[in-house]
């Protein structure tokens, strides 16, 4: 019996103990892309996912000030309150992907597994720090998801291993994602941004999608807008707001492909920052 | 290498599925092996809506459900909306509203519209064109789609109003 509907995180990494070379279904949105198109034939175990309760739960830790959300917790979970509410930037980057078919299935461990530049949830996590935890038949281990994101669809997670949690911190500040594709709905990222403003901390924190091997943090950015905010008035002069855009388009890596240009990704890449930076510190007042 | 015996909960019924392929999607499983065609598929990427189905109450596309997967989880097609002859509200109006042309992505609207009214009673345009994103249509340029769906709206407000 090849395809595995385990019910328990337990019963999972058994099965990957005995079959290290399993296939792990999850809502199968890119998956299925993959298997309807033929690139992907699964010839031995496939394990399903979604009948794991555990996964689809999510939970507020106000004592650590931190979400922690299982790894099949899909985009239509993540839209609605309070996880919308603990993590505005993920709810946006969550009402970006696909449609509403695409994000009753989709989950956010989902989007980490396979890793796509393009990844929506990714530049949100990369953003807020969020830590990865990974479960197999010999234990537990946690790691930044900066980390575990190594390249283009390419993770850190090793045979045997299962993406359980995301646990990101609840931050007081503004957050946003912003996202450019040919259209508004249905749209592969053609370059994406998401800024977390940390009031507490006095930092911000940037991170690019779709224009990179995968997600680019901007430390140089986010030190100079860091420096350039009046943080009791929260708001940054003008000019600060252009270079921060300047600076991200610097840190860009992106490539020329079916879906744009090199040139173009890293142009908007820094329009889409800057957007963000004024939406986040801009002064009120509108030039005429 | 030997197939897939496994058996779905569709429309009220258990189905038993023989000798499918590891793999193979739920829309091809209910077309070709229980013979329910309402589900059409087109673009087999998640793109284009018209395979779309309700798997455990929530609004997918079959075409990227691994139908082994969906072993345990009720699935509803537009052939479980209703009996032949007697069209749901959604399938009456979109009839009456010229809402279907040539027709191959009415199925997956019909189940799309019924699960939005289900969860949004009264949408606003805005709200319909962003829920029916998921459901690409050729010929009707959507105008006529939108009309029926808010004549839907408008009659079940209608008619819960005027119940004691």
């Amino acid at each position: 019996m090849p395809a595995y509907v385990p019910t328990t995180v337990e019963e999972v990494t058994r099965l990957l103990a005995e079959f290290p070379d399993a296939v792990l279904l999850a809502g199968g949105t890119d998956m299925m892309v993959e298997i309807n198109d033929g690139r992907l034939r699964p010839a031995g175990v496939v394990v399903a996912l979604d009948a794991v309760a555990q996964l689809r739960s999510w939970r507020h830790e106000p004592a650590s000030g931190t979400l922690v959300i299982g790894a099949g917790v899909t985009y239509t979970e993540l839209l609605r309150d309070p996880p919308a509410m603990l993590a505005p930037a993920l709810a946006e980057a969550s009402r970006t992907v696909g449609s509403p078919q695409i994000r009753n299935a989709g989950t956010l461990g989902g989007n980490l597994a396979t890793c796509s530049p393009a990844g929506d949830g990714l530049p949100v996590l990369a953003a807020l720090d969020a830590t990865v935890t990974l479960a197999s038949a010999a234990g537990r281990r946690e790691l930044p998801v900066t980390e575990f994101m190594v390249g283009v669809k390419r993770t850190a997670r090793e045979p045997g291993e299962l993406i359980t949690e995301i646990t990101v911190p609840v931050v007081d500040g503004w957050q946003g994602y912003a996202k450019v594709g040919v259209r508004n709905a249905m749209v592969i990222a053609v370059a994406t941004a998401c800024l977390v403003v940390d009031r507490a901390g006095r930092t911000v924190r940037l991170a690019l999608g779709s224009v990179g091997p995968t997600i680019l943090r901007c430390p140089d950015a986010e030190s100079s807008l860091a420096e350039a905010i009046d943080w009791e008035t929260m708001t940054a002069e003008p000019d600060a707001l252009s270079r921060f855009g300047e600076l991200a388009s610097a840190a860009s890596r992106p490539i020329t492909d079916h879906r744009s240009t090199a040139e173009y990704r890293r142009h908007a890449v820094g329009v889409l920052s800057a957007r963000l930076a004024r939406r986040a510190v801009g002064r009120t007042e509108v030039a005429a | 290498m030997s197939g897939e015996h496994f058996t779905l909960h569709v429309n009220g019924a258990d189905r038993e599925v023989r000798d499918s392929w590891l793999g193979e999607s739920l829309l091809d499983v209910l077309r070709d092996r229980l013979g329910l065609v309402g589900a059409k598929g087109a673009c087999e990427q998640g793109e284009c809506g018209s395979c779309s189905v309700l798997v455990d109450g929530s609004l997918v596309c079959s075409c990227l459900v691994m139908a082994a997967a969906a072993v345990g989880r009720p699935i509803v097609t537009v052939e479980g909306l209703a009996t032949p002859g007697a069209p749901t509200d959604v399938q009456q109006l979109f009839v009456d509203a010229g809402a279907v042309q040539c027709g191959f992505c009415t199925p997956g609207l019909v189940m799309a519209v019924h699960d939005l009214l289900d969860r949004v009673a009264q949408p606003t345009e805005t709200q319909i064109r962003e829920e029916l994103a998921g459901n690409v249509c050729r010929c009707t340029g959507y105008g006529r789609i939108i009309d029926a769906v808010r004549q839907v709206a408008v009659a079940r407000r209608d008619r819960t109003g005027s119940a004691p």
